[in-house]
This record gives structure tokens, C-alpha cells and sequence, in this order.
């Protein structure tokens, strides 16, 4: 168990308001993806609204952006369910939801193990990523940075 | 091309070694010598030498296992267990890299956000090459379309999900049952799919949906079905019930 945790945040611009029937098919996906995801192995925690099984109604980042914010274990955890799991097919489907965005819309960064990040972090990510490219400070799966190193509290431990 | 990979590829102009290989490469898991031996009809020191061969050419991998499955005193001396190495080898004379060429599209198609194009483009060209080849009558409509994806280079393989007394569909000889699925050992693209995972897994799919298309296979359906440690696209009988666990997409 290493001291650190990894972050990501990533945005897609929806075709139109979620209650657009071209829309339905993503909606439909919530509940199953998200319940994937809560049982998968290294997950940790998923931002949503309070009181809410999700974060759909949240648009901190702009009226037609949602946003999928959550922690993982480690980049092998968040890579296993991304792409080889259910949530794959979504991926695979995404033109049918989500515009194009020409800027980086994922960023991945490490965090210390038990701290749950804010959104004005993950945007702050966002923003390092797309001002100077993966960095330690954010990255992407392509170009990843190991986590720093061992903490006090792990040494010990 | 590399001098390993002209060596690997050496290693293999051996009828006996080349069918090592490929009897190898068709199981799902490790093979002995023994087995091999058996499988093959060659005798077994000819076969441990011909199996170390291919391991030195990189083209196995061997791991020392007991293969009683206990361990400490009395139980026996490990055994060599060969399985087929993950290492890709390509091979093109005179020299040429489609694969870096593939990486550059995928990553163009991404950053345009034209998954649905290669997709259309998979599906055509899936539907050019299943009408190349014509319908064999007679069989079951899973593995008639086992045997289109052999033929294009796929290594389909019933789904090894066992049955509660332990046994494989397909394993026993003569068996009456066909596979209910298929599954694909091998990925095709494996490093585009590893580094671009929706858009190649995508791709695929529709590859071998068109392939059924053109082929005139409607009794089975390819959809995703994503799991660690193996091809993303699952067979089924079409409309047929799924023992798999799967989100329903469509």
C-alpha cells in the first residue's frame, strides 16, 4: 500500500440537454456504469451531488460539460475499469454523446492516500495539463509520473 | 526488422517446432512437454530440445511449476510449462512500420473525434472481406463464424467458462454441444488497442460485425465485452441468452 492515491478528472461536452432523446442511451448508462465503477477493484471515492447517485446536475466548468471526477488506488486500478470493463463500450460510444474538445479533457494526478480533492483542484489540474502538458503535477495514461515518493507516515508504518 | 526477430522467425522453418508452436499457441494455458509430446507424436527429449529452441528464439515463455499444484516435500520435481510469449514479432521485407503508421491515425482520429468514421470504414471493409468468402452450409452458425475469424486472423476459442462439474465446452471429444461463445485468444491490434483503447477495440468490433455481414453469418452477434487479459469482442448466438455479465448497450 503506497502513501498515494491518483486523481482524475475528465469533462465532455454533451450534444444537448441530458433530457434530449438522442441522450437517452448515456442516461440509461449511469446507474449500471457508476455501480461498475463503486465495485471495481481500487476504487475509492466519486464525486456527486450531495444527496445524489451522481454528479450529472453539477456544470462547474461550463452549462453543457459534465464532469467525472473520482480516486483510484493506482493508474493500473483506473486503466482496468476504464478500458477493460463495461465502461469500455461506453467509451467506444462516446461520439454519439459527447462533442470533440480540442483541449486536453482528462488529467490524472497523484494525491496523498485519505485526501478527497476538491473541483477547484481537479480544474486547477485541468488547467496545469493544458498550459504546460503532462507534468507531474497533472498527466495523462499516456505519459504518466510515478508517485511521489514515500511518506513519513508510510516509512513508519 | 530486427536480428531477433529474423532468428525467431528461423526458429520456426522446423516442421516439428512450427507445430509446437501453433499447438502451443491454441491452448489457453501452459503446456508441458509431455502434453506437447503427445500432441505432436514426437518423442519427448526431441520435443524438450526443439521447445527450448523456441523459448531462446523468444517465441515461448517457460515457467518451472509443480504441476500437482502442492507444494513442499513429496511433491515431485517442478516441471518446464511452456505458453506462448507475450513479445510481438513482426516481420516485413523489405522494412516497413504500418504499426508506427497506425499509431499516428489512431491519434489523429482521437484528437478529430472521428471515432464513428474508422468505425464506418471498419464495418466496410469487414463486409468486403465476409463476401469474399462464401457461407459453408451445414454447421452451427457460432462456429461457421469461428471459422471466418480463423481465417482472418483472429484465434477464436470457446469461452473457457467452465461448468459447475469443471468441464469446458468443446472439451470432451466428440462432444455434441457446440461452443456458445466465442472468444478471440489473440488481439489483432494489440498495441493500437493498448494505447488507444476505445477507438481500437471499437474498430475490431465493427470489423468483425461486418465480416458476419458480408458473410451472410446472422445467427451470430459480436458486441463488446471488455474483461482484463483479453479481447474485448465476445461471439454469441444471435438473441441467444448470455452468461456473461454484461451492460446491455443496445
Amino acid at each position: 500500500m503506497t502513501g498515494h492515491h491518483l486523481a482524475q478528472i475528465n469533462i465532455g461536452r454533451l450534444i444537448g440537454p441530458l433530457d434530449d432523446p438522442r441522450l437517452a442511451g448515456f442516461v440509461a448508462l449511469l446507474e449500471p456504469v457508476n455501480a461498475l465503477a463503486d465495485s471495481s477493484d481500487g476504487f475509492v471515492w466519486r464525486y456527486r451531488s450531495e444527496g445524489l447517485p451522481d454528479a450529472t446536475t453539477e456544470r462547474p466548468f461550463g452549462p453543457d460539460l459534465l464532469l467525472n471526477f473520482s480516486v483510484w488506488e493506482s493508474p493500473d486500478a483506473l486503466w482496468e475499469f476504464t478500458y477493460r470493463s463495461g465502461h469500455l463500450d461506453v467509451l467506444r460510444r462516446r461520439r454519439d454523446w459527447f462533442a470533440n474538445l480540442t483541449e486536453a479533457y482528462a488529467a490524472l494526478w497523484w494525491i496523498p492516500a485519505g485526501h478527497i480533492p476538491t473541483v477547484a483542484e481537479a480544474g486547477e489540474r485541468l488547467r496545469l495539463l493544458r498550459e504546460n502538458g503532462p507534468t507531474p503535477a497533472a498527466f495523462t495514461f499516456r505519459d504518466r509520473f510515478p508517485a511521489p515518493g514515500p511518506t513519513e507516515a508510510t516509512l513508519s508504518s | 526488422m530486427t536480428e531477433s526477430g529474423i532468428s525467431a522467425v528461423g526458429a520456426l522453418a522446423d516442421p516439428l517446432r512450427r507445430a509446437l508452436y501453433e499447438h502451443i499457441a491454441s491452448q489457453g494455458s501452459e503446456v508441458s512437454r509431455a502434453e506437447a509430446a503427445r500432441a505432436t507424436g514426437a518423442a519427448r527429449n526431441l520435443v524438450g530440445f526443439h521447445l527450448d529452441k523456441l523459448v531462446e528464439a523468444g517465441l515461448l515463455d517457460v515457467a518451472l511449476r509443480k504441476v500437482s499444484g502442492r507444494d513442499g516435500p513429496g511433491s515431485g520435481r517442478p516441471a518446464k510449462l511452456y505458453r506462448r510469449a507475450d513479445r510481438q514479432l513482426s516481420v516485413h521485407l523489405p522494412p516497413r512500420d504500418y504499426e508506427t503508421a497506425a499509431h499516428l491515425m489512431a491519434a489523429a482520429v482521437e484528437r478529430h473525434g472521428a471515432d464513428t468514421a474508422l468505425y464506418a470504414s471498419a464495418r466496410e471493409e469487414g463486409v468486403r472481406r465476409g463476401r469474399a468468402l462464401p457461407a459453408e452450409s451445414g454447421r452451427a452458425a457460432v462456429a461457421d463464424a469461428a471459422a471466418y475469424l480463423a481465417a482472418h486472423g483472429y484465434e477464436p476459442a470457446a469461452d473457457p467458462a467452465e461448468d459447475p462439474a469443471g468441464n469446458r465446452a468443446g472439451d470432451t471429444p466428440g462432444d455434441p454441444v457446440p461452443p456458445a461463445e466465442i472468444r478471440l485468444r489473440n488481439c489483432p491490434f494489440h498495441t493500437l488497442a493498448t494505447a488507444f483503447p476505445p477507438l481500437a477495440c471499437g474498430m475490431n468490433l465493427e470489423l468483425i460485425r461486418g465480416l458476419f455481414e458480408g458473410a451472410g453469418i446472422t445467427d451470430a452477434t459480436a458486441r463488446m465485452d471488455a474483461a482484463p487479459g483479453r479481447c474485448c469482442v465476445l461471439v454469441s448466438p444471435t438473441g441467444g441468452p448470455s452468461k456473461t455479465k454484461n451492460i446491455d448497450m443496445e
